[in-house]
């Protein structure tokens, strides 16, 4: 009997594809009903949502699971807005928008490949220190080369029109007409979905084993005939990738790629979603974006309706947002998913252990190694 | 070679492999009684200095195939550094490394694996953040063969090869005992379990040689015998070679059939349990220890 529960969970965990689709699909239902019942300035916001969220994906995989941290990943997303944009420059562009966001995502993996490459050298301290060049110079090179990349203005983004068959699919679905808007939430939805069942499948198979192996400990991953280069470039490489989509995402969501876009704060912005989500979690790195796109907003209203003046109100919120922060690390440092997939760990655990040892329950019940436990779990 | 044991089991052993799980509870027969293959390691005249210390100094060892050799020695002899020797994180000054007859040029700790051997480190080196059975599953990725494509697409055969794996590793839980522990994160865990999740990692790779850098250390009488018995099994059952470097004098004496003693990073005695612990060189060394 307890074999076939442990075989039967054996398969569940063993058939991974099936389950993030599932998931998937059930994530994509749910942001159809979504966009189509949210207003125009809904929709962008969500779509910003969702490139923040593509970024912070794909940089909870390489912090979270591999323990590289980057300061440089608004940079990678400049390149792909850049991409894009360059791709994407008048109406008759004719390049069909997967093949645009394809190229984004090329270029980008392409420039990650040379920073991983140079990063799998550093640790700690001199990896942040290189990756926050990287966000340094990525805008600087738009500001110098202002024929090609537009300077300070930037370079305007053309959306191209809505195919045919596709405003078709959506008035069958919603049974109302496609705004422009909402089909730019879509594309970054969906985009979001793909990113994540991808990154969901790496994670959860012989890639991101390896990946949180060297994380864990190198000599012993070596031992086990990993390649600590090559798993630390790979994990940069995909990270890049998804940073590249978020790029593409926010240039056709925001119509442009300037330099003002790509600042350090964004990097900075990406980190913070990741910490406050849970390092390595997809779920995390959602709950995060989301934060960060509405938490400002919210407060501001409070503000506003508290009695605050606009302005008093808008300087609320990047108080709140730090105090959000402090309060995160403090309490739950594992961040939001990290903390409550812990304590749901240790609930289940504290009931299976009564059954059958006392030594499993006492030893759960221990907070330092269930609080750090949990960190490197995905989806 | 193929031959039906007692346990009514086909396992391909040596000549001297079959000879030693015949004779095994009675007699230990000496190594240079019958014509073994090949070493399973072999290592000559290693030299190796750090800075001015000379670590080692040409030093020779050869693991018979299906025999626990045993490296012992005063602390600071060299023992550790000889280890890594032989998975490449040390590259020596002068000697030669070669398994099972073939020399290994350049050595590399990630080719060690693909080689049929695996480690356990003194420090255990566990994967902290992740389950006891997805530190076992890296143990047994040197039988995985999906790709990167085939993990990000989650193709039908990753999942299977992912199911066969788990169940491999399952398996090697079961083996030692710790099955109940798979779902748990290592540090939560007592030390002697922690002990054999990584020797559990170790054995996931199927090697055919292992390297045990101290085994034993924290571990109880009943632990330790426990060790020494499932060591013997590994080489008389599984036909599998044994590097073993341990403080415990017992434990060693009573587990291994070759011993190698250093120090001050000089072979010093080599021979049966019996021939080393009467060796005067040794005696000497050990001055003022307990050698049995
Ligand atoms: N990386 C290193 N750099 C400099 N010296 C080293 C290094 N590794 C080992 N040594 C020196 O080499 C000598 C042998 O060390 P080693 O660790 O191999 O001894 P050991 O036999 O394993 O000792 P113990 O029983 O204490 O573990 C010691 O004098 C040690 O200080
Ligand atoms: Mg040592």
């Amino acid at each position: 009997m307890a074999t076939a529960l442990r075989r039967g969970r054996t398969w569940w965990a063993g058939s991974v594809l099936g389950r993030h689709l599932l998931v998937a699909l059930l994530g994509l239902v749910v942001v159809v009903v979504v966009l189509e019942s949210a207003s125009d300035f809904r929709n962008l916001q969500l779509a910003s949502m969702a490139y923040l969220g593509i970024a912070a994906g794909g940089l909870t995989v390489l912090t979270g699971l591999n323990g590289q941290i980057s300061l440089g990943h608004g940079a990678l997303m400049a390149i792909g807005a850049y991409t894009t944009a360059l791709l994407l420059d008048d109406r008759d562009a004719g390049t069909p928008l997967p093949l645009v966001v394809l190229a984004a995502v090329a270029v980008t993996l392409l420039v990650g490949a040379v920073v991983g490459a140079a990063a799998a050298r550093l640790h700690g301290p001199y990896l942040a220190g290189a990756t926050l060049a990287l966000a340094v110079a990525v805008p600087g090179i738009a500001l110098y080369f202002k024929e090609q990349l537009g300077g300070e203005q930037g370079l305007r983004v053309v959306l191209p029109d809505i195919p045919t068959w596709v405003l078709d699919l959506a008035f069958f679905v919603t049974g109302q007409d496609l705004t422009r808007s909402r089909y730019v939430a879509c594309l970054a939805w969906l985009t979001l979905i793909v990113t994540f069942v991808l990154l969901a499948n790496l994670s959860r198979t012989r890639v991101g084993r390896r990946w949180r192996a060297v994380r864990d400990d190198e000599v012993a991953a070596e031992l086990a005939g990993i390649r600590l280069g090559r798993a630390r470039v790979s994990a940069f490489v995909v990270s890049a990738a998804a940073a590249g989509a978020a790029g593409a995402m926010m240039a056709i969501t925001v119509r442009l790629a300037a330099p003002s876009g790509f600042t350090i704060t964004l990097s900075l912005t990406l980190l913070t979603a990741v910490v406050l989500g849970g390092l390595g979690s997809l779920g995390g790195a959602l709950l995060g974006a989301a934060l960060l796109t509405f938490l400002p907003q919210v407060v501001t209203d409070l503000g506003v309706d508290a009695g605050l003046s606009d302005i008093q109100a808008a300087e609320l919120a990047p108080l709140v947002y730090g105090l959000v922060m402090v309060v995160v690390v403090l309490v739950a440092p594992a961040g939001l998913v990290g903390t409550a997939r812990t304590a749901l760990l240790r609930r289940r655990l504290q009931r299976a252990g009564t059954g059958t040892s006392t030594s499993t329950s006492t030893d759960t019940a221990a907070p330092t190694s269930t609080s750090t436990t949990s960190k490197g779990t995905t989806t | 070679m193929r031959i039906l044991c007692a346990r009514t089991k086909v396992v391909p052993v040596t000549a001297r492999g079959a000879a030693r799980s015949a004779a095994l509870s009675e007699v230990r027969l000496p190594p240079s009684t019958s014509a073994p293959g090949p070493p399973a390691l072999e290592l000559r005249g290693i030299t190796v200095t750090f800075g001015g210390i000379t670590a080692l100094s040409d030093v020779d060892l050869a693991v018979t195939p299906g025999t626990v050799h045993g490296v012992i020695g005063p602390n600071g002899a060299g023992k550790t550094t000889l280890f890594n020797v032989a998975c490449g994180f040390v590259v020596p000054e002068r000697g030669a490394i070669s398994r099972r007859g073939d020399r290994l040029e350049r050595l590399h700790p990630h080719d060690l694996a693909g080689l049929g051997m695996a480690r356990t480190l003194q420090g255990l080196g566990l994967f902290d953040r992740v389950t006891v059975l997805e530190n076992v599953l890296v143990g047994a990725d040197r039988h995985a063969r999906t790709g990167f494509l085939g993990s990000l697409l989650g193709l039908p055969r990753a999942a299977r090869e992912e199911r066969e794996l788990r169940e491999r590793a399952t398996d090697v839980l079961d083996r030692l005992e710790i099955g109940a522990y798979a779902a748990r994160y290592p540090a939560s865990l007592p030390y002697p379990v922690r002990k054999r999740v990584a020797l559990a990692r170790a054995l996931a790779a199927e090697p055919d040689l292992l390297l045990l850098d101290e085994p034993a250390s924290g571990l109880g009488a009943a632990d330790m015998d426990e060790l020494g018995d499932l060591v013997r099994g590994l080489v008389s059952d599984r036909a599998m070679s044994v590097m073993l470097v341990e403080h415990h004098m017992d434990l060693v004496m009573r587990v291994c059939d070759e011993i190698t003693v250093l120090d001050f990073g000089r072979r010093i005695a080599h021979g049966t349990p019996d021939e080393v612990r009467h060796d005067p060189a040794v005696l000497a060394a050990y001055l003022g220890e307990e050698v049995d």
